[in-house]
């Protein structure tokens, strides 16, 4: 085949593919605010993405903080800068690991179960069926979903932070021999607000990031098991890659300002 | 009496890609009939449903409900016109996140905002009258068998008491005598509601016991519209050799790899 055509065939569904994107979350938005909203499905969905999440993410975060302590405990040390290692850690984790490593940790959890969710309610025609019931899909499905993510990560990412900080505590307190009151006030002392802040705006925008993906390719699958089966790996795929170049996106926004 | 059909679709058009699927779709239904579409597999019958429904839009043609142009409804127009319709889908389409009774009363709590109590008691009753007991109501669709959960979507389609039913291959998949039950309760039900119905089958026992008048798809077009006593003496080799079921005819099925 002609390279131009392939390059032209790549471009042009690279472009109907964003266009449609944009389509669908517009959409999902709008039927996420007005009314009739359902509440009893949001909050099923904020149990089923944020409370059913929270052992992953809170042991992500809990390692993930503990491996924090060491490798900047080694990197001080050459400095005599020990003592640094708490603070480094809180600002690491609320700042960047806490809702980067929590955002991917459910994308591959969430982003997965609703693609398959509701790529399995097309390919039965329930998502006919509903509209054939005077019940608009997006607000019954697309929209609550996408609610109830935006709303869970920030609160799912806070509780990982503490308990991040936690993993960094323990770790320095039994394998570095830092002195623990030291360490709670360091930590304390140099964390600003906007720390925490700054991560808490990532993850609702990481969680929307996970329910848009989730809804938009199961949404559009088709072709049984299998078309199922491809709308789960590219609803992971796709809102893992858009989380991190979101992240570095919102890291410039919040390092501007 | 109103003179103008319940259900008209005038010249109707619709392709996928390159796939021309409905090529100038003429058909009428007239208030409280009964008509069968016949066609072989993959030649737009389920396709046509879709396009009155506002599933699917057609590239060109205009539909009419009961006198009012749906062809381009949105928004509350469109949901307004869904809710002169019922459906018995393929599949069933049952919604597996939700008992029984929830989705044969899913019609009446979402279009017609009926209190829980009142829909339950109409699920119910609407369960007796397609031969299912008071204890199936509390079940998960998949718990039932293929036969019981085509006689809760046929319950479901009815819940609502629509002017207008679709019924997509509803013997598909039964035993010759569940087929027979279905084919019966349709009959009874369009009745009991005086009910427009159209239905698409290729099974020949259902249309002769549900239809009215049999219209044949082919090639994207009704070919051969009428009463179904004289289906048999049409003098229309496409539909008799579709009737006999003939592997040689007009009707030429590609096999060739």
């Amino acid at each position: 085949m002609n390279i131009l055509a392939i390059i032209g065939h790549v471009v042009i569904s690279f472009l109907a593919s964003t266009g449609a994107l944009a389509i669908f979350a517009g959409k999902g938005i709008y039927h996420a605010v007005t009314p009739p909203l359902y509440f009893r499905i949001i909050g099923q969905q904020m149990m089923r993405i944020g409370y059913y999440s929270l052992p992953v993410v809170g042991l992500t975060a809990f390692f993930t903080g503990g491996a924090l302590a060491l490798q900047i405990y080694v990197g001080g040390s050459r400095f005599n800068a020990e003592s640094i290692v708490p603070t480094i850690v809180v600002l690491g984790i609320t700042r960047e690991l806490g809702p980067v490593l929590g955002g991917l940790m459910v994308a591959g959890r969430v982003a997965a179960a609703i693609a398959a969710e509701i790529g399995t309610m097309r390919v039965t025609e329930q998502i006919d069926a509903l509209s054939t019931l005077s019940t608009n899909p997006f607000k019954y499905l697309v929209g609550p979903r996408l609610v109830a993510a935006t709303a869970t990560m920030p609160i799912l990412v806070l509780i990982g932070d503490l308990i991040g900080v936690m993993g960094g505590y323990v770790v320095s307190i039994t394998r570095l021999d830092l002195n623990g009151a030291a360490y709670m006030k360091n930590t304390i002392d140099f964390l600003e607000t906007q720390d925490v802040v700054s991560g808490l705006a990532k993850a609702a925008v990481f969680g929307f990031i996970i329910a848009l993906m989730g809804t938009f390719h199961g949404y559009r699958s088709k072709g049984g098991a299998q078309g199922v089966g491809a709308a789960t790996t590219n609803a992971v795929v796709t809102a893992s890659v858009l989380i991190l170049a979101a992240n570095y996106l919102l890291t410039e926004v919040f390092f501007s300002s | 009496m109103t003179d103008h059909p319940m259900l008209s679709l005038q010249n109707v058009h619709k392709r996928f890609g390159k796939k021309v699927v409905l090529d100038g779709f003429d058909l009428d239904v007239k208030k409280g009939e009964s008509v069968v579409i016949i066609g072989g597999s993959g030649t737009g019958k389920s396709v046509s449903l879709k396009c009155v429904l506002g599933l699917l839009k057609p590239d060109a043609g205009t539909i009419l409900v009961d006198g009012e142009d749906v062809t381009h409804a949105k928004g509350k127009q469109r949901e307004k016109s869904l809710r002169k319709f019922g459906m018995l889908f393929q599949g069933a389409a049952l919604f597996d996140s939700l008992t029984v009774w929830e989705n044969v009363g899913f019609g009446l709590m979402q279009g017609f905002n009926m209190p829980k109590d009142q829909a339950r008691e109409i699920a119910i009753e609407k369960l007796r009258r397609v031969g299912l007991g008071k204890d199936v109501a509390d079940l998960n669709p998949s718990e039932l068998s293929g036969g019981m959960q085509k006689r809760v979507g046929l319950a479901r389609a009815i819940a609502t008491e629509p002017d207008i039913i679709f019924f997509d291959e509803p013997t598909t998949g039964l035993d010759p005598i569940m087929a027979d039950v279905i084919n019966d309760l349709i009959r009874e039900c369009v009745k009991e509601l005086g009910a427009t119905a159209l239905s698409i089958t290729h099974d020949m026992a259902s249309v002769r016991k549900i239809a009215d008048d049999v219209a044949m798809l082919y090639q994207g077009k009704i070919i051969w519209k009428g009463p179904v006593d004289t289906i048999d003496h049409c003098g229309n080799p496409f539909v008799e050799q579709f009737i006999h079921g003939k592997a040689e005819g007009p009707i030429s099925v590609d096999v060739s790899v």
